[in-house]
């Protein structure tokens, strides 16, 4: 009886105390602010403003680095489902981000009337949104071609007719046109990336020249190579740019890189006299690195990533959970030129006949100064260690005796005691994190003690755009202009930094030149994918055909459409010279069962089906 | 106790075997099927890759379903009755869909009460004719002649031709285990093309594999192939 009374007083109580509505209701939240808090305040402005900047789209990165893997650039040796699929999906790289628009749409309305911002804030806040929303526009006419241009924030009126928000799609060239006209009209307002120290993550009057020329190439390629895809062009041109139209897009292109170039902000950094460290620390640099021009910058205990705690050599990894992801292909690793600037397989002779090398690193040693720093070969070193990759004893009966476990014993004929047969990275085939190809990635993998932890990270930044690059659309857009000399100009200065010393000269840049050239000088930095589209290769080198790996590995079309690797094998056969000395095989991951094939429809990625229900004004993607 | 388990558990299975009226619709129970022909002989595809896309205009939301043909041009689908607009993808297919009047396009009208067989006239842009596919061994010996059916603007050219081996009876571009090609620009007489190919050793081991011979066009995702044919070794 007591208790019903207890139960009674105390819900009585519960009911009786109300909140006031007025006040509930009319209570400001505390964990946002609106819009009106954001604008009577610098700060909170220029937090508004790191926000656009951080929401910048990527695709393969060194946050996302599994994606490198969807090609043929690398293996994963982690994620195997990647190389089991025949097709990328048509959806694939699909991005339509109007969410995005719209933040830097109503950022860039509501600075211009900012009364809390200095004159000289707003008119550069301003430009560097533009600049960004620029970024956007050319970021989803790479992946869909046209799309809608909004440049206002739109508000819905709640009529219950949603048409006055329903926009339809603008020519694929229309939107490279816009890029292009917003970068030139904000390139006044920017500072120059020299002010004051270098600048390396904002928007600068360098990032908008490079950015122009960038659009202005692919605009260029997509005008000249799209006539090879004649189905991957609509009637109302949202896909597909008239072959007319290429001229004028590859000499902004040149132009651009040109202005650029007369600007001397920047230059190739060539710190080092070591060309291979040269070349790697590019990426590790933060000092007055010369070459830089935009990245996404880390900083560790704030900002990092796992990159080198993911891709880290396992023997020395730091984080045993992780490591070993990432596995350069033989496809990549042969594809860097001799230094007498000729291209060939690497020289390992064939089954029954091997060429045998005294140290295991002589087989790359006449190779490109950028192959060493893009690629963890074996036998060489990271983090003071000397890299132990190979894949165990060949006899002289062509036998070999490995072992099953990383770093594994085994007892060799006429021997008695057990001793390591196999490296302590492998390979071994469908041992995770084990260098399956035979090679582990260098490229944006941190040197510093520590970065393999998860706890700690690595600091090293992303690099989006850098001066080769610029070099590179240059030579690309005078190639195609007629001006092979000029081209020949721009190349030599990117190869001579990768020890060429031989120039190439004029009659020497072909269009297979130009592939190869941006192909090694930028893997593993996402210039791949886009690449293949603008110059319709996709189709051609992803073809879903298994013919080998190819042994002319200079001719921009060849079929690659499988990640192989090479193992090296050290030889046991006492008594003969060869004892002691390497070998290496060809051999496809065991894991590696899919052939890719890039189909027609992967050109433009497929527009969603509730994109399209949302607005009947959009034209589907052929 | 015995009664009162019985008493919670009867009501309990009733109350799951039953299900309440309103929260369902009637599965769709319309049997749409056929096949892809020319000429009244249907078409031999990809095993996996064909698709026609089956749009039900009115709705406020646009979804397709999609149909799979199968790699003896034969689709089946079973849907709600309806009025639809069907569609097949251009330039991934190697045929075409001709012009008709109802729609002045080559979008189809497929009027659905009930169950339809309707079977869907397409012009290949080439064919592959009397494909003679012999053994001896391991090795497999492909003759056979490629026509060009459509020689209007619509043509497409020759990429390559290819026979494809494969260990099971989906044999394709995508679904293979040996292959040998010959590109379009090789090919001296399209009436008498040969190709010869090695059937390599299959785990677990087997005494016999699938063949057939493919036509790639360039600018065309999926290819034409003649009949499967098994073959014994």
């Amino acid at each position: 009886m007591k208790r019903i009374f207890v139960i009674t007083f105390v819900l009585s109580l519960m009911f009786s105390v109300a909140c006031n509505d007025d006040v509930f209701l009319s209570k400001q939240p505390n964990d946002l602010l609106n819009d009106e808090q954001v604008w009577s305040n610098r700060d909170l402005v220029i937090l508004a403003l790191g926000d656009l900047y951080n929401r910048f789209p990527d695709y393969q990165t060194i946050e996302n680095w599994g994606e490198f893997a969807n090609f043929d650039e690398a293996f994963a040796s982690r994620d195997y489902g990647r190389h089991q699929n025949n097709d990328w999906g048509f959806g694939d790289w699909g991005y339509w981000d109007y969410s995005y628009v719209r933040a830097l749409n109503s950022f860039i309305k509501r600075c211009a009337e900012a009364t809390v911002l200095s004159a000289e804030d707003r008119q550069a806040f301003l430009a560097e949104a533009r600049v960004l929303r620029a970024a956007v526009y050319f970021e989803m006419v790479k992946r869909m071609g046209g799309v809608p241009l909004i440049v206002e924030p739109l508000t819905y009126d709640y009529s219950g007719d949603p048409s006055s928000l329903q926009f339809p799609r603008a020519k694929e060239s229309e939107v490279y046109d816009f890029v292009i006209r917003e970068l030139d009209e904000a390139e006044d307002l920017l500072l120059d990336p020299t002010a004051g120290g270098r600048i390396y993550s904002r928007a600068t009057k360098g990032l908008v020249l490079a950015m122009k020329t960038r659009a202005a190439l692919y605009a260029a390629s997509i005008a000249k190579y799209g006539e090879t895809t004649p189905s991957e062009m609509t009637s109302g041109g949202e896909v597909g740019i008239p072959a007319s139209m290429a001229q004028g897009y590859y000499q902004q292109a040149l132009a651009a890189a040109q202005e650029l170039i007369g600007k001397g902000w920047y230059s190739l950094y060539r710190k080092n006299t070591d060309l291979r460290e040269n070349f790697t620390n590019i990426f590790l640099d933060k000092s007055n690195n010369p070459e830089i021009i935009f990245v996404e910058d880390f900083k560790l205990k704030d900002k990092f990533h796992g990159f080198t705690t993911n891709n880290q050599p396992v023997d020395q990894t730091e984080e045993p959970g992780d490591s070993g992801w990432l596995n350069p292909t033989l496809n990549l690793v042969q594809s860097f030129e001799k230094l007498d600037n000729t291209f060939a397989p690497l020289a390992i002779g064939t089954p029954g006949n091997f060429v045998y090398y005294d140290k295991i690193t002589d087989l790359y040693e006449d190779r490109d100064a950028r192959l060493w720093a893009t690629v963890i070969l074996p036998g060489s070193q990271f983090k003071g260690r000397t890299i132990d990759i190979w894949a165990g004893y060949i006899l002289a009966d062509n036998s070999i005796i490995t072992s099953g476990a990383l770093g594994g014993q085994g007892t060799l004929p006429g021997r008695s005691a057990a001793e390591q047969v196999v490296g302590k990275n492998g390979p071994i085939d469908q041992v995770e994190k084990s260098a399956q190809t035979g090679f582990y990635v260098r490229k944006f993998l941190d040197p510093a003690i520590g970065s393999g932890q998860r706890g700690i990270g690595s600091a090293v930044w992303w690099v989006r755009y850098r001066y080769a690059e610029v070099l590179l659309n240059a030579a690309e857009a005078a190639f195609e202009l007629g001006q092979a000399d000029v081209a020949a100009g721009y190349m030599n200065e990117v190869r001579r930094r990768a020890g060429f010393t031989i120039d190439l000269t004029a009659a020497d840049i072909t269009f297979d030149r130009i592939v190869h050239e941006r192909k090694v000088e930028f893997a593993f930095e996402g210039h791949q994918l886009w690449d293949m589209k603008r110059w319709r290769l996709a189709h051609k080198v992803w073809d879903g055909q298994n013919l080998g790996l190819t042994t002319t590995p200079g001719k921009a079309d060849e079929s690659s459409t499988k990640p192989y690797g090479l193992w090296p094998y050290k030889v046991y056969d006492p008594g003969s010279p060869n004892d002691g000395k390497w070998i290496f095989k060809t051999i496809i991951p065991g894991k590696a069962i899919g052939i890719d094939r890039f189909r027609l429809r992967n050109y433009y990625s497929e527009i969603g089906s509730d994109i399209l229900s949302r607005n009947p004004k959009l034209v589907p993607n052929p | 106790m015995k009664t009162k388990i019985l008493s919670i558990l009867i009501p309990a299975v009733a109350l799951m075997v039953s299900s309440c009226a309103f929260d369902n619709y009637d599965a769709p129970d319309a049997k749409f099927d056929g096949r892809l022909v020319y000429q009244g002989t249907p078409i031999n595809l990809d095993s996996r890759n064909v698709y026609m896309e089956l749009w039900e205009p009115g709705w406020v939301k646009k979804s397709k379903v999609d149909i799979h043909v199968n790699q003896y041009g034969a689709f089946s689908a079973v849907l709600f009755n309806g009025t639809y607009k069907l569609f097949i993808r251009r330039n991934t297919v190697p045929f075409m869909v001709p012009r008709n009047d109802q729609t002045n396009s080559d979008t189809l009208l497929v009027e659905l009460r009930g169950n339809k067989t309707m079977d869907i006239e397409v012009t290949p842009y080439y064919l592959v004719k009397n494909a003679s596919l012999t053994n001896s061994g391991k090795t497999v010996h492909a003759a056979f002649g490629i026509e060009k059916i459509i020689t209007d603007s619509n043509q497409k050219e020759v990429e390559r031709v290819t026979l494809y081996i494969n260990n099971v009876n989906f044999v394709s571009a995508d679904a293979k285990i040996a292959e040998a090609s010959i590109n379009g620009g090789d090919i001296a007489d399209p009436n008498a093309i040969a190709l010869t190919a090695q059937v390599p050793d299959m785990t677990p081991m087997q005494t016999y594999a699938y063949v057939r011979v493919g036509i790639k066009l360039r600018g065309v995702d999926y290819l034409i192939y003649s009949p499967i044919q098994k073959i014994e070794f």
